[in-house]
C-alpha cells in the first residue's frame, strides 16, 4: 500500500498508466456489474459482432451478484466474486475498451497479457465484505438481461469504492509478489 | 414419544437461516482480533480490520455478511423417540429456507446444474440426518458460500500414502486455492470412511467452534501442525500476502477401508457461519 488515489470513472489510459500494484484506490462514478451468466451472453455478442448491452469503452466491470435490497436501500451486501471464473471472457471484453476489472482472487495468464497489451487494470476488493462494501453504492439499477436475476447487468453510482490494484498496465501482480513476500 | 410439529422446524430453521447469514459467530470474530496481532502484513491487518468493521454493520442492519448467502446446508440430529406431526419433515425444512431467504433479502443462489435456470428460492437445502437415542431434537444451518466450496477436494489415497501423503495434500490443497476462497479460511478435513462420508466429515468438522481444541489428543496435535505450515505458505488476508492463511484447522477421522484413505477438504471462507437450535 503506497498511495491512496482516487479516480473517476470512466477511466482514461493515462490515469491507468500511473498505478502500480499494491495502491489503494477509491473509485467514484458508474460501474457494471457482471458475473458468470451475464458473461457468457456478452461474448457470445462479442462473438458474433454484435453490440454490447452497455458500453464498456474506458468502463469498469464489477464481478459481484448482489443480495436483495431491502425496502429504502439502493442494493443488498454486494462483495466481490471470484474473478478466476470470468477468466474466459475477459480478454475479449478489454481488447473491446473494458479498462477495468473489481474482483477477488487471482487471474490466468491471458487476462494478464490483455491487460498489459491493452493497458487495462485489475483492482481486488475485499471478498465477503458484502455488508461494509454496500455502503459505498449509492444506486442500482438493472440495465440488462433482468430475467437473470441476481446475475443480470446492473449499473451501479458508488463513491469512494475501496480497492486495491492487483494488476497493474506493467505486468505486475500483487498476489503473486505478496504471497511471495511472506512465504517462509 | 415427544412430538414436534413440523411449524416449529420451519420457523426455527427460517430464523436460522437469517441469524446465520447476518451475525457473524464470536468464535470467529475473536479469531480475527487474535490474528491481527500476529499478523505483520499491513494490508493483511487492513483487511482483517476491515472484516471485523463489515461484520458489525451487518449484524446491526442485518445486512448479509456476505452477498454469498449460500446453499443453506442443514444438520438435522433427531431423537429416536421423536415424532414429527402435522406434515412432512424434509418439507418443513425446505418451507424454512424459503421463508428465511426471502424474509432475510438473502440471495437465491440455487439452480439446476445444467439449464443454470435459478429455483427462484434457494431451495432444495441440502439436509444431512443423523439420529441419535432419546428425544431431542437439534437443528443446525450452515449456510455455505462457494468461492470456497469450490476449492474443496475429495480424494482416495492409497494407505502407503500414510500420514505424510495426508498433510501434503491438504496443504497443497489450500496452496493450491491461494486467494480464491477468501482467506482466512478454516479448513475442514474429513479422513477415512467411503467418498462421501469423508466429504461429510470434512463439512460436519467445519462447524466446531474457532479456538476449541480436538477432543482427540492426536488429531488436535495434527491440527496445530497443518495450520502452522498452512500460516507459512504466505498467502494471508485475502490471498495478497501475510501470516494468517487459515483461522484453523478441523479434522474429524473415522475407520475406513484396508485398500484406502477418503480424504476431504472442505474449505471454509472467513464468513464461517452457523446458527443451531435444540428444539
Amino acid at each position: 500500500m503506497t498511495e491512496s488515489i482516487r479516480l473517476t470513472t470512466p477511466l482514461k489510459t493515462s490515469d491507468l498508466e500511473k498505478l502500480h500494484i499494491g495502491d489503494r484506490v477509491f473509485i467514484s462514478g458508474m460501474l457494471y456489474s457482471t458475473r458468470d451468466a451475464a458473461h457468457l451472453r456478452l461474448f457470445q455478442l462479442l462473438a458474433e459482432n454484435k453490440p454490447l448491452p452497455f458500453d464498456i469503452q474506458g468502463h469498469i466491470i464489477y464481478y459481484m451478484g448482489p443480495s436483495p435490497a431491502r425496502p429504502g436501500k439502493p442494493i443488498g451486501a454486494a462483495g466481490p466474486t471470484s474473478s478466476y471464473r470470468m477468466d474466459a471472457y475477459a480478454p475479449a471484453l478489454i481488447a473491446r475498451g473494458l479498462k477495468g476489472m473489481i474482483g477477488k482472487g487471482a487471474r490466468n495468464q491471458a487476462v494478464k497479457d490483455a491487460m498489459k497489451r491493452y493497458r487495462a487494470v485489475y483492482f481486488a476488493a475485499i471478498g465477503g465484505a458484502g455488508a461494509l462494501i454496500s455502503k459505498c453504492i449509492l444506486s442500482s439499477e438493472v440495465i440488462a438481461y433482468p430475467e437473470l436475476g441476481t446475475e443480470a447487468v446492473r449499473r451501479l453510482k458508488v463513491e469512494s469504492f475501496p480497492v486495491l490494484v492487483a494488476n497493474d498496465v506493467h505486468g505486475r501482480d500483487l498476489y503473486e509478489e505478496g504471497i511471495k513476500a511472506y512465504a517462509c | 414419544m415427544r412430538e414436534i410439529p413440523v411449524e416449529n422446524i420451519t420457523r426455527a430453521i427460517r430464523d436460522l437461516s437469517i441469524r446465520a447469514n447476518t451475525d457473524l459467530g464470536a468464535d470467529v470474530l475473536d479469531a480475527f482480533h487474535r490474528s491481527l496481532e500476529t499478523e505483520t502484513s499491513p494490508v493483511g491487518k487492513e483487511i482483517l480490520e476491515r472484516l471485523i468493521e463489515n461484520a458489525a454493520i451487518a449484524h446491526q442492519e442485518k445486512i448479509p455478511i456476505c452477498q454469498d448467502t449460500g446453499m443453506a446446508v442443514v444438520f438435522v440430529e433427531m431423537g429416536q423417540d421423536v415424532h414429527v406431526v402435522g406434515g412432512d419433515l424434509k418439507e418443513a425444512i425446505h418451507e424454512g429456507v424459503r421463508q428465511g431467504y426471502r424474509d432475510g433479502y438473502l440471495r437465491k443462489s440455487v439452480c439446476h446444474p445444467l439449464s443454470r435456470q435459478n429455483t427462484g428460492d434457494n431451495t432444495p437445502a441440502i439436509i444431512h440426518f443423523d439420529v441419535v437415542a432419546g428425544d431431542g431434537f437439534k437443528l443446525v444451518v450452515t449456510p455455505k458460500g462457494f468461492g470456497s466450496e469450490n476449492m474443496s477436494r475429495v480424494t482416495m489415497l492409497a494407505p502407503a500414502e500414510g500420514f505424510s501423503g495426508i498433510r501434503n495434500y491438504v496443504v497443497n490443497r489450500v496452496k493450491a486455492a491461494g486467494p480464491n476462497p477468501c482467506p482466512p479460511t478454516t479448513i475442514g478435513v474429513g479422513i477415512g470412511g467411503t467418498l462421501e462420508r469423508a466429504a461429510f466429515l470434512a463439512k460436519k468438522a467445519l462447524l466446531r467452534p474457532l479456538g476449541s481444541e480436538n477432543p482427540d489428543p492426536e488429531l488436535a496435535a495434527l491440527e496445530k501442525d497443518w495450520l502452522q505450515e498452512i500460516n507459512r505458505l504466505g498467502i494471508g488476508p485475502q490471498g495478497l500476502g501475510g501470516r494468517t492463511t487459515a483461522l484453523g484447522v478441523h479434522i474429524i477421522a473415522a475407520p475406513c477401508h484396508i485398500a484406502s484413505i477418503s480424504l476431504a477438504v472442505n474449505i471454509q471462507c472467513h464468513a464461517s457461519r452457523h446458527k443451531e437450535i435444540a428444539l
